[in-house]
């Protein structure tokens, strides 16, 4: 087995190289279906639904590229990632986009090498316990016992954590949410502690989630975005465009009701004219047609709906907009201009 | 190799490379090393190239950064400001602890088994066939997952043992705690220990040896020996006079006496686990992530173990059974005396690869979090640094460095106990 890795990794380093020279985004229309790397399973963000029909936050990201460049919303490969898995996945060219709560820190922008085209969720790592533990703060967590996704930032910042409050913990490493969340339940572990999203969808999965709370300490800052591989500009363009276009698309009115009225014929709003492509010519310099962004976000709507639908208050989920809301209502979320 | 000697008269040309039989099998044998190391050099460098073109040039710096992050189980002293080389080296001594105690385990267990198959009690023989068929027919890393699954589910959370009427007890004269956690063992201390002995300095792989736990072992490895040799003197004495002089006092007493004077002298007394907060407080806490992995290794390699021990038994010919019977021995002394002996010869050589393959097979340990070499080195650190291909090589160089050090050792002992011909 160690062998066959060997030579997969040598085969892998080879086709990585090819496909950064041939062009992502030729690859993709060449294939007629784009790859995107999601997470294994979280509720509200990436998860298969009944129908086996993958769904989420993150999701919609991946389906609009795929609107934008190959015109169908439907024409997307998800790829599970594990916390682990998916670097190399993205790096291989397994993957032409990872799409999967990822933090945006310094060394994997700089040291191993990818683009983070933007923040479609600005988090932070909580905790989660029981409510009979009666804890109030994580301070109080000395001597427990923690379950935590490996190779995750979260991984550094709980050691970070609970050394500058010189307390001590039990780390358990844990591969993925589910095993997370049966360990957790079984009270093989105290704590639960990930980005607090990742916390609110999975307590949204619980049979009795009312029994579990939220710890109010906020310990990171955790943007998570959608990243593409270092070097391949064009690529990056469109993927960070096309998440741009639904978070413009709030801030402008567009919204899944009113898009096709609008983009119909030119109104008297230049950007969304421009946004829209009915006046000049943006998709084309993406190397795409004018109807690109109307095709993002027909998928499900402008940032706003997308987030009401998946993860708002009305969801189980139940997550407020908070830093998430447009920068007009106090948010973060920002897009730069379309001109 | 065909005689290379020219008859009179005759001179060496090229084409006789290919058309002269003398020649052309070392000509091709040539020809084909050639190509295999072009394509091993085409590999190499075109790996190179790759990683260069992504930016990311092979380099080992990243083990002297700072870790990071914190392991639970570990045997020498750790935390996450350490660097990534430490982090390796307490991954491989986790490592190298599942192949220790799964290797004695399911050394036990097999040979037990496969004894047992060969009974003539037909139920018992039944049983044992039952569970090497089924343990290894299914795949190892369903039984880990199967086994930790049990042991989390089914045993009691440590907060069930809090309260006037706790849910659940302590057992064994309150002395171990059994939970979902691990087992919680009373721990050996001593009140006048002698200390540690540190080794490699400050060194990223220095490390601590307790001067108690030498001692004990170094008193009772002399006992075990002068007891040997009262036995060997025994032995004599009985081939001599026929009659053998009562020993087991003596036996007992150089094994037993200096052990407990040392324990004595030392303050040994043991230390209890007891549930302080979240979790128990004091004892040897056994991580159900080793447990379950020390488990499942060991009953799954323990199947083919008692494979190897039934063949070799088999292997001896049933004359020498009867022939044994015949002179008046017992079946336990027959088997003891007679058949083991002979059949380990036929038993040692797969029973290396057994233990080859546990060892390897560990490196599953991530799917229930035992933070081995495979989930430090090539697990976290991998994932920390993107150093795919530096920590792959490395780890598979440990492995390989294992294995090969558990082959020498095997050999070794094949060498001895092989049959000697005359």
């Amino acid at each position: 087995m160690k062998k066959s890795l060997f030579f997969g990794m040598l085969a892998t380093a080879g086709i990585a190289a090819g496909v950064a020279a041939a062009g992502t985004l030729d690859d993709v229309k060449a294939r007629g279906k784009l790859n995107c790397g999601v997470s294994t399973g979280l509720v509200g963000f990436a998860a298969p639904d009944a129908n086996g029909e993958w769904d989420g936050f993150d999701v919609v990201v991946c389906r609009a590229v795929a609107a934008a460049v190959l015109g169908d919303a439907s024409a997307v490969e998800f790829v599970p990632t594990t916390g682990k898995t998916r670097f190399t996945a993205l790096a291989s060219g397994e993957v032409d986009m990872l799409a999967r709560n990822t933090t945006w820190t310094f060394s994997r922008d700089v040291d191993l090498k990818f683009e983070f085209v933007g923040v479609n969720y600005y988090d932070g790592q909580g905790f989660m316990v029981p409510k009979e533990l009666g804890v109030a703060s994580a301070k109080d967590l000395d001597g427990s016992t923690v379950c935590i996704q490996t190779g995750t930032t979260t991984e550094l910042n709980l050691a970070d954590f609970f050394r500058a409050n010189n307390i001590s913990y039990e780390p358990v490493p844990i591969e993925t949410n589910a095993e997370a969340q049966q360990q957790y339940l079984a009270g093989a572990c105290d704590v639960y502690t990930t980005d607090a999203s990742g916390l609110a969808a999975t307590r949204a999965a619980f049979e009795s989630p009312d029994d579990h709370v939220v710890l109010p300490e906020i310990i990171s800052k955790e943007p998570l975005g959608p990243l593409v591989r270092h070097g391949d500009n064009e690529w990056g363009d469109v993927v960070r465009w096309t998440l741009n276009a639904l978070v413009s698309a709030e801030e402008l009115g567009i919204t899944s009701a009113n898009i096709g009225e609008m983009a119909a014929a030119a109104g008297n709003n230049p950007e969304i004219n421009r946004l829209l492509g009915t006046e000049g010519d943006l998709g084309g310099m993406l190397g795409l047609d004018a109807q690109w962004a109307v095709r993002a976000i027909s998928v499900g709507g402008n940032y706003g709906e997308v987030f009401e639908k998946n993860i708002g208050e009305n969801t189980p989920i139940g997550l407020a907009r908070g830093l998430n809301a447009q920068y007009t209502d106090g948010g973060l979320i920002y897009s730069p201009p379309f001109r | 190799m065909p005689e290379l000697r020219f008859r009179e008269g005759e001179t060496f040309r090229l084409s006789m490379l290919i058309y002269d039989t003398r020649y052309r099998s070392m000509t091709f044998q040539v020809l084909a090393l050639i190509g295999f190391l072009i394509l091993v050099g085409w590999l190499v460098s075109n790996t190179a190239q790759n990683l260069k073109d992504l930016g990311k040039e092979p380099s080992f710096g990243f083990l002297l950064d700072p870790a990071g992050y914190d392991i639970n189980q570990r045997l020498i002293d750790y935390n996450s400001q350490n660097v990534h080389l430490r982090a390796a080296f307490v991954g491989l001594l986790n490592t190298m602890l599942i192949a220790v105690m799964g290797c004695a385990l399911a050394t036990v267990l097999g040979v037990l088994i496969g004894v047992l198959r060969l009974s003539k009690n037909w139920l018992v023989s039944r049983i044992m066939t039952v569970y090497v068929e089924m343990f290894r027919n299914i795949p190892v890393l369903l039984w880990i997952v199967l086994v930790m699954a049990i042991l989390i589910e089914t045993l009691p959370a440590p907060r069930a043992f809090r309260g006037e009427n706790p849910e659940a007890t302590m057992k064994l004269f309150d002395t171990v705690a059994f939970t979902n956690r691990g087992v919680y063992v009373p721990e050996p201390l001593f009140s006048r220990s002698l200390g540690d002995v540190h080794l490699f300095g400050q060194s990223a792989l220095n490390f601590s040896v307790s001067v108690d736990l030498v001692l004990i072992a170094a008193v009772l490895i002399a006992g075990l020996y002068v007891s040997g040799r009262i036995r060997h003197r025994a032995d004599k004495i009985q081939e001599v006079t026929g009659n053998r002089p009562a020993t087991w006092y003596l036996r007992l007493g150089v094994v037993a006496v200096p052990l407990l004077v040392v324990l004595v002298a030392l303050g040994f007394h043991l230390g209890y686990p007891e549930l302080k907060g979240f979790n128990f407080k004091g004892g040897t806490h056994m991580r159900n992530s080793l447990i379950a992995l020390w488990l499942a290794l060991s009953l799954y390699t323990a199947a083919f173990i008692a494979e190897n021990v039934r063949a070799g038994i088999m292997a001896i010919s049933h004359g020498q059974t009867e022939a044994a019977a015949s002179l008046g021995l017992r079946p336990n002394r027959i088997m003891g005396l007679v058949v083991l002996p002979q059949a380990l010869r036929v038993i040692i050589p797969p029973l290396i690869s057994q233990y080859l393959n546990l060892t390897k097979n560990s490196s599953l340990a991530i799917a229930v979090g035992y933070m081995d070499i495979t989930g430090t080195l090539m697990g976290i650190t991998l994932n920390q640094t993107g150093r795919e291909l530096e920590t792959v090589l490395m780890g598979m160089l440990i492995y390989l460095s294992i294995s090969l050090a558990i082959s020498l050792v095997m050999n070794v002992y094949n060498e001895r106990i092989k049959l000697v011909e005359r």
